[in-house]
């Protein structure tokens, strides 16, 4: 492989540069700041010993770099393996083996280290724009590696083979992407790394907690109805449940997986839809109150809650049916009932002291204490702020009859606190609400904006009965959505403002788009690929037929290419044709046109031996020579020989 | 894999992958059936890349990652089809190749000829171990040198040729062999040390040594592109402007008798060292200008001058006996 040790030339060291560039710019925001710095010092350095062709830095300086970038590795995340820590390190070896170009050899493997960065690329995202940026990525390294063979060609050649070429192979990418038989990762154990904070829904909620999510416009989940979409005040998402309140905050206290079925009788019009849930890192599954069915590899917890196995890292799809109607924890556990009682010792005296009046004025009727609470936030005129004024020790007493001022988790709050003080079980609920149906693509978007909390009460024949305090004193925010709720002149999230169509309408383009990406690309999963094989008439896909099927189409589409590639395009130059003809008509006479002969000499000799002719024959010899040779030949050339040789007749 | 057997299978496979006995009857064209396919180390390297790429997108369900993988793939498999057309359908013709004295760089010239429409890049020859590197542009033709040190005299068949290309991507590499039909002319290998020319004993027979010696000024005539210019009348020219250049004809018997004799060398000479002589003292003949002679087993060359003759007397002595080797 004398190929193999040929130097490095400077096009090809350029070329290099470009594809490590290329690779590791989208990589930079992963990246701790000094990689990035030393990564572009290497890139540098290697620009430099390019442009002033300096020697390459000797090997043990690179090797004494290589130790230091993996040290620098290991101290910045502790470990080695892992994948941004195994990125970095490829960065790191990218970088220095771009100072150590000797043969064609290292040439390859640089664009094959190009080629994982890509992968690495996507184990941080996966949106649209990371692919666009992924194929500009393979495009130039592939250019590299084409230009690693044979520098000649300029840039815009090398890029031109390279995105043909690409072109060419898109069809066993496409035959690739929807046959290849899908195995659901993990393989092996994935390191646990650390998982960046995402926005969304805590385990604890305490004033503010949710008023800060509604500043957020990401999308907590996407959901497709089977049916007629339910209307916009029955879509409670339920998410956490919390009972427990230590004056201040609530906090989630459940048995997780406490019914691996759904505990209680279905009952009115079940709604069925499928949920895409983006990743929030925690355990949650969210559904459609009350949740009826059970997605797989989840459980309900002791609250009614279905949560999933293993936390929610990747965005994942199940379906859902809800009972809106069913009828909850009808005999439920005396300890639920009393940990849902529970108060401080202290603490929101006015408050207590009304509930005890109601207590005393119906007793046991919790149906009739929850009129009289319902009542008393209708008469206090509250109002509904994103921007609620700080509050005391007494939150309660505060909020309802002071700054008379909240968001959704003030109104679910005080309204449980009022319940539980007058001997009604009731907790707090947070979830989401509504949504906002794209008309692209039909899909129910749930932004965090959309994050809400709610009350719960428990009535003795009812179970467990669902009221929105938030509902009384602002129905606009239940019946049409958040915006609507609140207040003009309240800084909102720039995807919640509806002022300007054209944008909104863009905005449900993209984001159908992107749904699209995440149904189809990104989540084109085993599961999914089963389906849609299915539907395609692929009868109980398997690998086994997914595998033939799959051959055979490679196959075709490899004849395809082979006939494309191979066709022989002998269409000889119809000059050429027009001369052979003259010069067989010539032989005839004995005047024989040799091989080794140019035109020009050829009919220096035939004149020389047919003087009559010469002059027919020079002319047609030098249109001849003008039409095969010639740097610009006129477009009449061709036509004009053709008749000078129809017309010559020695 | 011992280094003779790994020799022997690979000749065997040669043999077998040329098609045709060499030599080959003129064009060879590579039809697909004699172009072969296999991964390069790269390649095979890129396959292993994939590999494991694809077991990464697996274990992290990244989807995009099996699209790369995936197009990966098929830049893999087209950049075989690629290498493959790049080197299909070339027709190569021996096209001609000068003698050489032995030990000499044998030139083998042969005409690589590309009918398409599109050029064929990077096509590396070789018969020996130093590869020559072409293109051919569309519709052209190219004509690659390749050299042979010569060992024998005689003539030397053209060495099989490999034909080969890893371009467009390197992963791949596609080859051919062919074995045109182009034979070189070994001229056997002057001395270095030989006996001056014979001008004594039975070759000079018959000159008249008369004191003018064989410089014997005779007349004039005009001047031929074989004359020696040591020959022209420079004095002549001189006198008559613008005249043809002339020579100057000598009397001398010597000068026109020269005869180079296979038998004028002692009896303990071998046939090698007596061709070797045979050569040296034609090489010096010619360079001096002299006509000479060539007698020898079965061959005797009148005398004469110039290329023509010292390429035929060369000849001679390169297939002297060359049927029974």
């Amino acid at each position: 492989m004398a190929r193999a040790k040929r130097p490095v030339s400077r096009r090809q060291a350029w070329w290099l540069l470009a594809t490590a560039l290329a690779a590791s710019a989208p990589l930079t925001p992963h990246l701790p700041l000094w990689l990035t710095l030393g990564t572009a010092t290497a890139f540098a350095w290697r620009a430099a010993l390019t442009w002033r062709q300096w020697h390459l830095p000797p090997r043990w300086l690179l090797v004494i770099l290589v130790m230091a970038g993996t040290v620098g590795v290991f101290l910045q995340y502790r470990t080695i393996l892992g994948r941004t820590p195994g990125v970095a390190l490829l960065v790191v070896f990218l970088a220095l083996k771009l100072l150590e170009l000797r043969a064609a050899r290292d040439a390859v493997a640089t664009a094959l280290v190009c080629y994982f960065l890509v992968l690495g690329q996507f184990l941080f995202t996966q949106t649209i724009p990371t692919a666009m940026l992924a194929c500009i990525t393979i495009l130039i390294t592939t250019a590299t590696l084409l230009a690693a063979s044979d520098d000649r060609p300029n840039p815009r050649q090398q890029l031109g083979r390279a995105g043909l070429m690409l072109a060419q192979a898109l069809p066993f990418m496409l035959l690739l992407f929807v046959l290849f038989p899908r195995v659901q990762g993990p393989l092996w154990g994935i390191p646990q790394d650390r998982f960046s904070a995402v926005s969304g829904l805590s385990d604890t909620m305490s004033p503010g907690s949710i008023a800060q999510l509604s500043q957020s416009d990401a999308i907590a989940f996407r959901v497709r109805f089977k049916g007629d979409v339910p209307p916009q005040s029955q879509l409670y998402w339920r998410g956490p449940v919390m009972p427990s309140f230590d004056g201040r905050s609530w906090r989630v206290t459940q048995i997780l997986g406490a019914y691996p079925q759904v505990p209680y009788a279905a009952a009115g019009t079940p709604v069925d839809y499928e949920v895409t849930l983006e990743p929030h890192g925690k355990y949650w599954l969210f559904a459609l109150e009350m949740p009826g069915t059970l997605p797989p590899e989840s459980a309900l917890t002791s609250d009614y809650q279905p949560i999933a196995r293993q936390a929610v890292r990747n965005r994942i799809r199940y379906t859902q049916r809800a009972w809106p109607d069913a009828i909850a924890g009808g005999n439920e556990a005396p300890n639920m009932l009393r940990n849902a009682l529970a108060l401080p010792k202290d603490g929101n005296p006015r408050i207590r002291a009304i509930s005890a009046g109601w207590r005393a004025q119906y007793g046991d009727d919790g149906a009739a204490i929850l009129i009289a609470a319902e009542n008393l936030f209708l008469k206090q005129l509250l109002i509904y702020t994103l921007n609620p004024p700080l509050l005391g020790p007494d939150i309660v007493d505060e909020f309802l009859f002071d700054t008379k001022r909240g968001f959704c988790e003030h109104f679910a709050a005080s309204f449980v606190f009022a319940l539980r003080a007058a001997g009604v079980p009731a907790r707090v609920v947070a979830g989401y609400q509504g949504g906002e149906i794209n008309p692209v693509d039909g899909y129910l978007v749930v932004r965090q904006y959309d994050a809400h909390a709610w009350a719960e009460a428990w009535i003795a024949g009812r179970g467990w009965v669902r009221i929105d305090p938030t509902a009384i004193s602002a129905p606009s925010r239940i019946n049409s959505n958040f915006t609507a709720a609140v207040p003009a002149g309240e800084a909102l999230p720039f995807l919640a403002r509806g002022d300007l169509a054209w944008l909104r309408e863009l905005r449900y383009r993209l984001d159908a788009v992107t749904n699209g990406w995440n149904q189809w690309v990104l989540g084109y999963n085993p599961q999914r690929q089963r389906d849609f094989l299915a539907s395609v008439g692929l009868n109980e896909p398997d690998w086994r037929n997914m595998t033939a099927v799959l051959s055979v189409l490679c196959g075709m589409v490899m004849l395809g290419l082979t006939a494309w590639i191979l066709r022989n395009r002998l269409r000889v130059d119809p000059a050429l044709v027009a001369w052979r003809r003259f010069t067989a008509r010539l032989s005839r006479h004995g005047i024989a046109w040799q091989a080794w002969e140019g035109p020009l000499a050829f009919a220096q000799r035939a004149g020389m031996q047919a003087p009559v002719h010469a002059r027919a024959i020079a002319e047609i010899a030098a249109l001849y020579a003008r039409l095969r040779y010639g740097p610009a030949p006129q477009p009449g050339d061709l036509s004009q020989f053709k008749a000078k040789i129809a017309a010559f007749k020695p | 894999m011992p280094a003779s057997l790994r020799h022997r299978l690979h000749e065997t496979f040669v043999r077998w992958a040329l098609r045709v006995r060499p030599p080959e009857p003129a064009p060879i064209i590579l039809t697909q059936r004699r172009v072969y396919v296999l991964p390069t180390r790269a390649g095979l390297a890129y396959a292993t890349a994939l590999g494991v790429i694809l077991l990464g997108a697996m274990n992290y369900n990244l989807s995009l990652g099996h699209a790369l993988v995936f197009l990966l793939a098929g830049l893999g498999i087209i950049t075989i089809l690629h290498t493959f057309r790049n080197l299909v359908l070339i027709s190569i013709r021996p096209s001609r190749c000068e003698p050489v004295f032995a030990g000499g760089l044998a030139q083998f010239d042969v005409v690589l000829e590309n009918q398409r429409s599109d050029a064929r890049t990077c096509l590396r020859l070789s018969v020996d171990d130093v590869p020559v590197e072409i293109d051919i542009g569309p519709r052209a033709s190219t004509v690659a040198t390749m050299n042979v040190r010569t060992a024998r005299r005689g003539w030397l068949p053209m060495p099989r040729l490999t034909i080969e290309t890893t371009w467009p991507l390197g992963l791949v590499r596609a080859w051919s062999y062919a074995g045109p039909n182009l034979n070189c002319l070994v001229y056997p290998t002057p001395a270095v040390k030989a006996p001056p020319l014979p001008w004594s004993s039975h070759s000079t027979r018959g000159s008249t040594k008369d004191g003018r010696g064989a410089d014997d000024f005779s007349g004039l005539r005009n001047h031929q592109a074989a004359d020696p210019p040591r020959h022209v009348a420079w004095k002549a020219v001189a006198r008559q402007q613008d005249g043809p250049l002339l020579t100057k004809l000598f009397t001398g018997a010597a000068a026109q008798q020269l005869w180079l004799d296979w038998d004028a060398l002692p009896d303990i000479v071998d046939t090698e060292q007596r061709l070797s002589v045979l050569a040296r003292w034609m090489i010096d003949a010619d360079a001096a200008g002299l006509a000479w002679g060539l007698r020898m087993p079965g061959i005797r060359l009148v005398p004469g001058s110039g290329q023509a003759q010292l390429a035929g007397g060369l000849r001679a002595l390169a297939l002297h006996d060359h049927g029974a080797r």
